[in-house]
């Protein structure tokens, strides 16, 4: 059984057709990278996966648990608030504007949702939180606020929150692309640092040379299409499909 | 009269002012609140309703609001006005005028909130109640004091509108004063009463943003 399914997606905004029947399903332990350019999608399927959108038809499935089921008519029924809520337990996101709160210190944007949403004893999710916030790199700000940091720590604070709810799978939403070069590289580590814990992931980015290293499979997307899909030397090094080629001959040139 | 005797005579109708600004206050910042939720509603109906009653609200004097609410009841149900229907008549018209105003600048507030904290907030399962009281009304307060600290500022003068209903507040007094003295120098002295009055609001107001200055 797969831990993540979403399974024939299709989404509409107005005439514009986002996503086509798209299936992506998530092994625990799997580290995907969704590639392509922009307005492919990738991100759209992204906010379906993590409910910030609705999906106009298709199933979506937690740990073999409904969150939206495919009508009779192919329309997406979401499951009952309560139930939509527990299943929101089982995944976290990261954004590519990091959105912390401003008015929480690093401490309590880690803790308020254990606390308040999980209903958590505080004292042991702290102590959860001094742990990820150290293993981030991070001691001693745990009583800063967003903007004392850096674009780069405010980005490990955001992963650190979600790593504090103990989702089963984490989603991130290009999650470098806010930050300067220099900035991207102590992401990344991050994230290749929780890829050899095997944490379940599903990567939007546009580092291909971070996907092709870290991903254990590479989706490539293209006009609400999946393009091509396979293991990252299959998708980057040796592309079949002759779109993937062209994108990423485009890649290579800018360096 | 000397100068101190026309000083309490005035004085002595600060209270019934300060009663005005405080309850107007106490009830139109929170009903400010509810309005604009009302008006950013998704139901349509009610969304235009309430534009339209602001729109009334902001768009005719204060005034004329005042006369309305007290003899409302009067020429709508024949009911006998109570000396006591003064003071509550000058509170819901104060209270449901400065709502508006309230209501509009909370809804800007609350509509320059990046969404993505909105977004932020629902995926770590925060209900909406959660996310309005703990996310979105925390960093509101503090994105609209200025325009808030100036409809404070216009109330403790506004206060003076009162006399339309022939509510005894600071400004009445200093009237007849003034009529009895023949002179000008008690309304100096109730001007340098608002005066003050608005120096301690502006203090005050001063010292919640610095305490909020924390984040940005």
């Amino acid at each position: 059984m797969s831990l993540f399914e979403i399974k024939n997606v299709s989404k509409s905004f107005g005439d514009l057709k986002v996503l086509n029947d798209i299936t992506v399903s998530v092994d625990k332990g799997e580290v995907v990278a969704i590639i392509g350019p922009s307005g492919s999608g990738k991100s759209t399927l992204l906010r379906c996966a993590t409910m910030l959108e609705t999906m106009d038809s298709g199933d979506l499935t937690y740990k073999g648990e409904y969150a939206a089921k495919n009508d009779e008519n192919g329309k997406s029924v979401y499951a009952p608030p309560s139930e939509l809520r527990k299943i929101k337990g089982y995944f976290g996101l990261v954004f590519q504007q990091f959105n912390l709160f401003p008015h929480y210190s690093v401490l309590k944007n880690l803790c308020d949702a254990p606390v308040s949403v999980q209903k958590r004893d505080r004292k042991e999710v702290e102590k959860e939180a001094r742990v990820l916030i150290s293993k981030m790199g991070l001691e001693g700000k745990e009583n800063y606020y967003p903007q004392q940091l850096s674009g780069g720590q405010q980005q490990r604070v955001a992963i650190a929150r979600a790593l504090c709810m103990n989702p089963d799978i984490l989603f991130f939403d290009e999650p470098t692309s806010a930050l300067d070069p220099e900035l991207t590289g102590e992401i990344l580590k991050v994230i290749r640092q929780l890829a050899q814990e095997h944490m379940t992931m599903v990567i939007v980015t546009h580092e291909m040379a971070f996907a092709r290293d870290v991903a254990d499979r590479v989706i490539f997307m293209d006009g609400g299409y999946i393009v091509e899909e396979g293991r990252p030397e299959d998708v980057i090094t040796n592309p079949k499909e002759e779109r993937t080629q062209r994108f990423l001959a485009r890649f290579s040139e800018n360096g | 009269m000397s100068l101190m005797n026309v000083m309490r005579q005035i004085g002595s109708g600060f209270g019934s002012t300060l009663i005005i600004f405080f309850f107007t206050l106490l009830f139109s910042m929170p009903l400010g609140i509810l309005v604009a939720l009302g008006r950013m509603s998704k139901i349509k109906p009610l969304s235009v309703l309430i534009q339209g009653i602001i729109s009334i609200l902001r768009g005719t004097p204060l005034m004329l609001q005042l006369i309305v609410v007290f003899y409302g009841p009067y020429y709508l149900f024949g009911m006998k006005l109570s000396t006591g229907w003064r003071l509550y008549a000058t509170l819901i018209g104060f209270s449901i005028n400065y709502a508006a105003y309230f209501a509009e600048i909370f809804r800007a507030g609350i509509q320059s909130i990046p969404v993505g904290q909105t977004e932020a907030a629902t995926v770590l399962g925060y209900t909406k109640v959660q996310t309005f009281v703990k996310i979105i009304f925390p960093q509101m307060v503090k994105r609209t004091i200025p325009p808030v600290t100036n409809e404070v500022i216009t109330l403790v003068k506004d206060t003076s509108l009162a006399f339309v209903l022939a509510y005894q507040e600071m400004f009445t007094y200093a009237k007849q004063v003034s009529a009895a003295m023949s002179s000008l120098m008690p309304l100096f002295v109730a001007g340098l009463f608002y005066y003050l009055f608005n120096l301690v609001v502006t203090i005050a107001m001063d010292r919640i943003e610095k305490a909020l200055s924390y984040y940005n």
